[in-house]
């Protein structure tokens, strides 16, 4: 354990700083964000519930890479929420496979209003390589309404949170 | 080759009716044509009394050509370093074929997918339903037949009657959950039927993730069906091209340059560095052991950024291709990995003694989800699951691809079986990739790194990997003109998948979430 500790000492901070589009001071953009989020949602955090609709699992291996100690997604005050019920955001990947379907449906009928829709990564967008199969019912906005789109195979930590951060703007004001 | 293996083979080619020098002298493949009725005895002389592994079954639709489909078996004997792939043909008027599912336990799901996706019945099947199309698939619509449109849209039909396996019984009840999970995972539908807390029977429906990638493959150049393979499971990119790409240069007959070779030794084992340290990572997660958790998973994340440095992408895809690898690594990124590897394994080994010492962590997984040896000969296990119940099986020791007959390392495995073997085997595997990867740097030369594929001719081939999940077989054939024809694509999770119930059982429900994370199966790559 101390070995470990001595290690992080001289290791410093792991989590990096998040450039945002006007490249401030990661402080900065974090704490305006912290703040617009309890603005936006009234003190609470923005919850996200993640649906793989199809994917390859490299955009989960890069969702669940948010969470890492080197990106941090909770600083930001977003978290990934167990059930549709609970969430404000649906992040969803894959080209929309025909046997996910229902499911998918079923899900974002049971997100509350407003809730917002991500197309997570090349195949969500245009089913990417997988496009045409008899397999696959998608892109995502012929099933339901996108909101944002994050391209990738698969987008890269960074350029979900960016994106996550983005579409703050879109909800409506509590 | 010793006088043992040449007798050995000797018995094998005269069981399989084949002229005694039917082998040179460095192939480690056997092919042979049967007919379906001569086909369950041997197989049952081959897997009871030379300890044959069933590896795969796979068939292709060849009715314009021969009136027929074909059927291709292909099975491993692992101490002997010997692949056996026995062809057979079903006439298209009768379309059935025996099963050998009641002697090759193994057997049973590839006989149900042939059945599934190519119409052709396995007669004598013990439990011949449905694997990953579901009940509102039409019937009489066979995907992997040459007369399926692969653009056409399935149109749903009304549900068939549910085909899980009820458990009934005074205070038995059935907890159902997914296809959308609670994390952030992939989709699949689990049945469990309990009483109390431990449980009886677990029914598992996957398919979810059914993307057609076989069919897809079909009628592409290999360049971009390279990109396809790279797409079956994302976390095993390189491994699945790796074996795609073998595939095809074996059918190219092309040597790829030793330094190509030596490049896809250390890119695929920077792959298991970082799927090993997520599944070392993910045992603590789920035992709310999130301190060394946390510590794992920046390590891993620092692996992932190596490789977007070196190749330019995080899961390395884009970096192999048939003929070689497109990327190169300079003298001065050669130190960096150095480097960072002494680094890795400085910051990993004091994380690795924390678990030992956590008394909380070490007490929940010990003894848990045991996976009996018997449970994974039958069923044909592979990787890690399989090392970890005292089989010892590994493709890069066994049938040694690319550069790995150059390398010397240990393959771990343990006896035990429980969830704590397969970290532990895990945590050894990790160990030996980064002194895989140094060996490896010492034998980079200069050489070009591709070569060229002028045109392919007609045939058929097998490429092979050992990725971090396990042993990835593609069977690649290539028609007249060059393109794919058929590809079967064996992935580690489609034998794993059916060895999970078995560790469940008599386990209590919330050590499920750590079986499976033991696991770490690929839902994807199951499906394709």
């Amino acid at each position: 354990m101390f070995e470990i500790i001595k290690i992080n000492l001289k290791t410093g901070r792991a989590t990096i700083p998040i450039q945002a589009k006007n490249k401030e001071e990661f402080s900065v953009v974090g704490n305006e964000l912290k703040n617009k989020i309890k603005q936006l949602l009234g003190g609470r955090s923005l919850h996200i519930r993640q649906i793989d609709a199809g994917s390859c699992n490299g955009c989960e291996l890069e969702i669940s890479a948010l969470s890492n100690p080197i990106y941090d997604i909770e600083r930001f005050g977003i978290h990934f929420v167990a059930s549709p019920r609970h969430a404000d955001v649906l992040l969803v990947t894959g080209p929309i496979t025909r046997q996910m379907e229902p499911a998918l449906i079923k899900t974002y009928e049971a997100t509350p209003e407003p809730r917002i829709v991500i197309a997570t990564g090349d195949c969500a967008i245009n089913c990417g390589v997988y496009a045409n199969s008899y397999a696959v019912s998608g892109p995502l906005n012929t099933i339901i309404p996108v909101d944002v789109n994050i391209p990738g195979c698969p987008p890269s930590p960074t350029a979900i949170l960016q994106a996550l951060l983005s579409i703050l703007d879109r909800l409506p004001k509590k | 080759m010793s006088d043992s293996k040449k007798y050995f083979i000797a018995r094998i080619c005269s069981l399989l009716k084949l002229p005694a020098n039917s082998l040179s002298a460095n192939e480690n493949e056997i092919s042979a044509f049967l007919p379906l009725h001569e086909l369950p005895l041997i197989v049952k002389r081959l897997c009871q009394m030379e300890e044959a592994r069933c590896v795969f079954i796979g068939a292709t639709d060849d009715r314009k050509n021969s009136k027929s489909f074909g059927l291709q078996y292909l099975f491993s004997i692992d101490k002997e370093s010997l692949l056996i792939l026995l062809r057979s043909k079903v006439p298209d008027h009768s379309l059935k074929f025996p099963s050998i599912a009641v002697q090759v336990a193994a057997a049973a799901a590839f006989e149900q997918e042939i059945w599934e996706f190519f119409g052709i019945t396995p007669e004598g099947h013990p439990n011949l339903k449905n694997l990953l199309l579901h009940e509102d698939w039409p019937s009489e619509t066979f995907p992997l037949r040459k007369d399926f449109d692969p653009h056409q849209k399935i149109k749903r039909v009304e549900k068939k009657s549910s085909n899980f396996l009820q458990v009934t019984g005074e205070g038995v009840f059935e907890i159902p959950v997914g296809p959308v999970h609670a994390g952030i995972i992939e989709p699949g539908h689990f049945r469990f039927s309990v009483a109390g807390e431990p449980v009886i029977h677990l029914e598992i429906q996957l398919g979810f993730t059914h993307k057609g990638i076989e069919k897809l493959a079909e009628g592409k150049t290999v360049l971009e069906a390279a990109a396809l393979a790279e797409r079956i499971s994302g976390d095993a990119s390189f491994a699945h091209s790796m074996a795609f790409c073998q595939a095809v240069e074996k059918i190219a007959k092309v040597t790829v340059p030793k330094k190509a070779q030596v490049l896809r030794v250390i890119f695929s084992e920077m792959e298991r560095l970082y799927n090993h340290l997520g599944d070392i990572a993910g045992i603590a997660t789920d035992v709310g052991f999130s301190f060394g958790a946390a510590q794992m998973l920046r390590l891993r994340e620092l692996i992932l950024q190596k490789n977007d440095r070196f190749t330019g992408h995080r899961l390395l895809r884009g970096v192999n291709i048939p003929g070689g690898v497109l990327c190169d690594l300079t003298a001065e990124i050669k130190n960096e990995l150095r480097s960072f590897l002494n680094l890795l394994l400085d910051q990993y080994a004091p994380v690795e003694h924390l678990y030992f010492e956590t008394d909380s962590l070490m007490d929940r997984i010990e003894g848990t989800g045991i996976v009996l040896e018997k449970v994974v000969r039958d069923l044909t296990g592979v990787g890690p699951v399989a090392r970890a119940s005292n089989v010892k099986i590994d493709l890069r020791q066994d049938f040694p691809y690319a550069d790995y007959p150059n390398l010397k390392f240990e393959v771990a495995f343990r006896k035990e079986g429980d969830v704590a073997a397969r970290m532990l085997v895990k945590m050894a595997e990790f160990k030996e990739a980064v002194s895989i990867i140094f060996q490896a740097l010492d034998h980079l030369t200069d050489e070009p790194l591709v070569v060229n594929i002028q045109s392919l001719p007609e045939g058929s081939a097998l490429g092979w990997a050992e990725s971090a999940r396990g042993e990835i077989f593609h069977w690649l054939r290539i028609g007249r003109d060059g393109k794919v024809e058929r590809l079967k694509i064996k992935s580690p999770s489609f034998s794993n998948w059916r060895i999970l119930p078995w560790a469940v059982q008599g386990n209590i429900v919330p050590d499920f979430p750590l079986i499976n994370k033991s696991f770490n199966l690929s839902y994807s790559g199951n499906d394709r």
